[in-house]
């Protein structure tokens, strides 16, 4: 029997997948239109293996955190890091021209306008990243996956590929200290999970996309300290930060989702759960309210900067995040006991 | 007498070459078939480097896509160079390039050696088995797969709905009973010859030439047609996901590997260089002589194909967002809900906490606060008592608590003050148990000190607000366990139902009685104060019946006295 309201739903996918797809293309000729705003400071991506795992990231002033980050990945095994530096002045154009494994580039104009670097590394991500994996980071976070102390990157794209899976998703999850936020100490390529040793594990709010299909994930401590009041502000804590690439991919926000929106399902619908890991996101390093008084004046991280001052303004108070209910980080298998990862079908 | 391996090799050649060499350093006959769509040139280069070893060929080259003939023509070709080229071959085992020996090689020569008769080949009908791919079990073979299900899906499927449609079957050829089994095998050179050189073979090949998965069902099959002693299953580990592909073991699945006792693991992935040193190294004869063993990896798998399929009840992340219906439990343990007993009994949060040892909140959904237990401002996974961040998704809310105290009952009181969003989550929540004492909001008001139009302002809010509610519990759709009783009836013999759902809950000292006993509001003159309502217009009727003159017995005698147990 058909029903016809399965039709008229067909009909409607139909239809917004071929809205989609022309929003793909506007997308993809943005970043073609925005390719000169860029400019090669370092290009090693001759370099690039053809089975090599990539990195990209767009990135201004973050020479704290940057030799761990590197690092991290790295040991991962991250075979290429692709960069895109925003006006840096601290350090970090010297110090990623020095790197044997980074291509830089750089670039003066606007990161909002630029939706926040994605124009520029979708870029990138058309001239390098296609037919491999793509692992898309924010410098401030750290991608683990289940078993990824003792299984490298490969190890988890080879089985991705083997079931034909083109995306994996991940939670944000921030991590913080115990006291206030400035009164930690930080040194460039330590482990800042050893000073954020601190996460919220039970807190998040999730609702499904329809137009996209991802997942709109929100809480965590932002969520809790700066937008109890206005939740529907709070950060989006979902992303889908490792895809196999193809040339006519594009992120849409952030990585909070992509197109086309097959690869925003890396979610089960059916009771079952996916493969899936987490960014561990190493915002609240010491240098928070420096930083968040720039950023405010800059105005640069959010479409509407103006709607998110009590948000500046309370982390350049120098805030306690805190909480009686916040759990200390423990590695991966404790994150999958508590919820917030896991291993799928992959053991 | 010797054991022969034949080796079906596509990809990561390198690991091929080692397993090879550690094979015939035990002095077996090896045969291997490389896939043909490797390179010739990568082939030659593989050829070249294992040209030392002696007893080693190389057969014929076919095309070995998954669930084609390709990968029978390969066995086929390679048995028959293997029982030609070494006469000294007893048993043939057939493995992969990307099987790894996990025990020493003499082990399994003396095992065979012991087994001189028996075939080890995994095989049964298809009616006994559950592991079918696509739907498909005995229609694999009487129907026709031209297409291949990996590339073209789409021509699959509809080739296969067109001839169930016509009815079209084949005839399985002289009678054969198919059967079905892991396509790792270890055969006797009676029986596998046999297989090879029987005069009808021709026509058993064109039949499973088109039969669906071959690899999995022809030697599994003719096996049963001559081998003396069958042994039904595979001495390769080798375990399969709901999906049909090979689960692959890494460096951090040694120790599980060397506790399973089996003699051959696939499969491995390429890069566990771990994994590669400590079984291809002699050292690894540390291991006991014992019956492989693959129980505990069987438990595991299981656990994983659970945990993939059906997930964590009640826990909504990233990944696991299950539709409605589909959720397997909204929530993820037993919890209460105590609607309107808060307000008849005085002191009833501390009372239920102390009778259950559970833990018990005020009003959750209560608009100004989440009033958590003991006034907590945040519980465990730092939900926090935001009422704004609950009521934005409340369902999130309650999933959220009930998940992050795991292993600590929740109970927690509602009612029509309170937001109403989440009472259709609660009442298709399997998990909830609901109590309800209608018309008890009236006592607050009774007790209060506000003006009379306003408490019959607010009374008729409430009582329209409870009875939607009712509805909804009343529903068919409701899983909850789920109790009303109106105000009047309830405080005609309160300890019965109080008895019965604290039984429900837990196993606090039940088994005597309540030693304790909730104190009740002072309800002298609530039968005139509902009598006043319904004499301004408001007719409240949720709380049963009421005589407007207090029973003057009752009254008198103790005016606070509490109901007795028993």
């Amino acid at each position: 029997m058909v029903n016809p309201q399965d039709d008229t739903h067909r009909l409607s996918r139909l239809f917004m997948a071929y809205r989609l797809r022309w929003k793909r293309r506007r997308l993809l000729l943005r970043a073609w239109r925005k390719r000169r705003q860029i400019t090669a400071l370092c290009d090693r991506s001759d370099q690039i293996a053809p089975d090599a795992i990539l990195c990209f990231s767009t990135m201004r002033n973050e020479m704290l955190r940057l030799p761990y980050f590197l690092d991290h990945h790295r040991r991962l095994g991250v075979g290429h890091f692709l960069i895109v530096d925003n006006g840096s002045d601290d350090g970090t154009v010297e110090y990623l021209r020095d790197q044997p494994d980074v291509s830089l580039w750089q670039s003066g104009a606007s990161y909002r306008l630029s939706r926040f670097g994605v124009d520029w590394l979708t870029w990138l991500q058309m001239r390098h990243g296609h037919g491999h994996w793509c692992l898309t980071l924010d410098a401030d976070e750290l991608f683990i996956y289940p078993f990824h102390e003792t299984r490298p990157l490969a190890a988890l794209t080879d089985w991705l590929d083997d079931r034909q899976i083109g995306s994996m998703g991940a939670l944000m999850l921030d991590m913080y200290p115990k006291g206030a936020l400035a009164e930690a100490e930080y040194r460039p390529g330590q482990d800042p999970t050893e000073v954020l040793q601190w996460f919220d594990s039970g807190n998040y709010m999730i609702q499904r996309q329809p137009r996209l299909e991802n997942l709109w994930i929100q809480g965590g401590p932002r969520a809790r300290a700066f937008f109890a009041k206005e939740p529907r502000r709070a950060p989006t804590m979902g992303k889908v930060p490792l895809v196999k690439w193809n040339r006519r991919f594009a992120y849409v926000s952030s990585t909070h989702s992509i197109l086309p929106r097959r690869l925003n399902h890396v979610y089960d619908e059916a009771g079952g759960e996916k493969l899936c890991g987490v960014l561990l996101h190493t915002k609240f390093l010491p240098i928070i309210t420096a930083k968040s008084a720039e950023e405010k004046q800059r105005g640069e991280h959010f479409a509407n900067s103006e709607l998110y001052e009590t948000y500046y303004d309370g982390l350049i108070e120098n805030p306690e995040l805190w909480c009686s209910g916040s759990r200390r980080y423990r590695g991966w298998r404790h994150l999958e006991a508590l919820g917030l990862m896991s291993r799928g079908l992959w053991l | 007498m010797s054991v022969g391996i034949i080796m079906l090799v596509h990809t990561a050649l390198g690991r091929a070459e080692q397993v090879a060499r550690h094979w015939a350093a035990s002095d077996c006959p090896i045969v291997i078939h490389v896939d043909r769509s490797v390179p010739s040139k990568t082939y030659s280069a593989f050829v070249e480097a294992l040209s030392d070893v002696p007893k080693l060929r190389f057969c014929k080259r076919h095309r070995c896509e998954w669930g084609t003939w390709g990968l029978v023509a390969a066995s086929q070709s390679a048995s028959r160079v293997m029982l030609q080229e070494f006469s000294e071959v007893r048993h043939v085992y057939l493995a992969s390039g990307s099987c790894l020996p996990l025990r020493p090689v003499q082990e399994l020569l003396d095992y065979l050696a012991a087994r001189p008769q028996t075939d080890f080949i995994e095989s049964a009908t298809t009616s006994d088995v559950p592991w079918t791919i696509g739907g498909l079990d005995e229609e694999r073979f009487t129907l026709r797969f031209p297409f291949s299900w990996r590339k073209h899906r789409y021509l699959f499927d509809k080739y296969v709905q067109f001839q169930r449609k016509i009815g079209f079957r084949r005839r399985i050829p002289n009678g054969l009973v198919p059967h079905m089994g892991s396509q790792w095998w270890c055969l006797t050179r009676q029986t596998l010859s046999a297989i090879l050189e029987d005069p009808e073979r021709e026509r058993y090949d064109r039949y499973f030439k088109r039969v669906w998965i071959p690899d999995e069902s022809y030697f599994q099959t003719l096996a049963r047609q001559y081998s003396r002693q069958i042994e039904s299953r595979s001495l390769t580990l080798s375990k399969f996901d709901y999906q049909g592909k090979p689960h692959i073991f890494y460096d951090d699945h040694l120790q599980l590997l060397r506790r399973s006792d089996c003699f051959v693991a696939r499969k491995i992935w390429p890069h566990a260089n771990k994994l590669y040193e400590a079984f291809l190294t002699d050292a690894a004869g540390a291991m006991k002589r014992s019956e492989p063993n693959p129980g505990k990896i069987d438990r595991i798998f299981a656990k994983a194909v659970e945990r993939r399929t059906r997930g964590r009840p009640g826990l909504y992340m990233q990944s696991r967002f299950p539709v409605e219906t589909r959720e397997n439990g909204l929530t993820s343990a037993p919890y209460s809900v105590f609607h309107g007993f808060a307000e008849l009994f005085e002191n009833f949060e501390p009372w239920l906490a102390r009778m259950t040892g559970t833990r018990v909140h005020g009003h959750l959904f209560a608009p100004e606060r989440i009033e958590f237990s003991d006034g907590q401002m945040v519980m465990n996974g730092a939900l926090s008592d935001s009422p704004h961040l609950r009521d934005y998704n409340p369902r999130a809310f309650l999933a959220n608590l009930i998940w992050n105290t795991r292993g600590e009952r929740q109970c927690f009181q509602f009612g029509p003050r309170d937001n109403q969003k989440i009472n259709w989550h609660i009442s298709k929540d399997p998990n909830a148990q609901i109590s309800v004492i209608s018309g008890s909001w009236a006592v607050p008001l009774f007790k209060s000190n506000m003006n009379f139009a306003d408490i019959r302002r607010e009374a008729a809010r409430l009582q329209q607000i409870e009875s939607k509610h009712l509805e909804i519990l009343r529903s068919s759709w409701t899983k909850a366990r789920v109790r009303i009783w109106t105000m009047a009836e309830f405080i005609e013999s309160p300890m019965e139902p109080l008895q019965t759902i604290i039984d429900e809950i837990g196993p606090a000292q039940t088994t005597r009685g309540l030693a304790e006993v909730p104190q009740m509001a002072d309800l002298t003159g609530f039968g005139q104060f509902l009598q006043n309502l319904k004499n301004q217009g408001m007719h409240p009727y949720l709380m049963g019946n009421f005589p407007v003159v207090q029973d003057p017995q009752h009254t008198q005698s103790n005016p606070r006295k509490p109901y007795l147990v028993r």
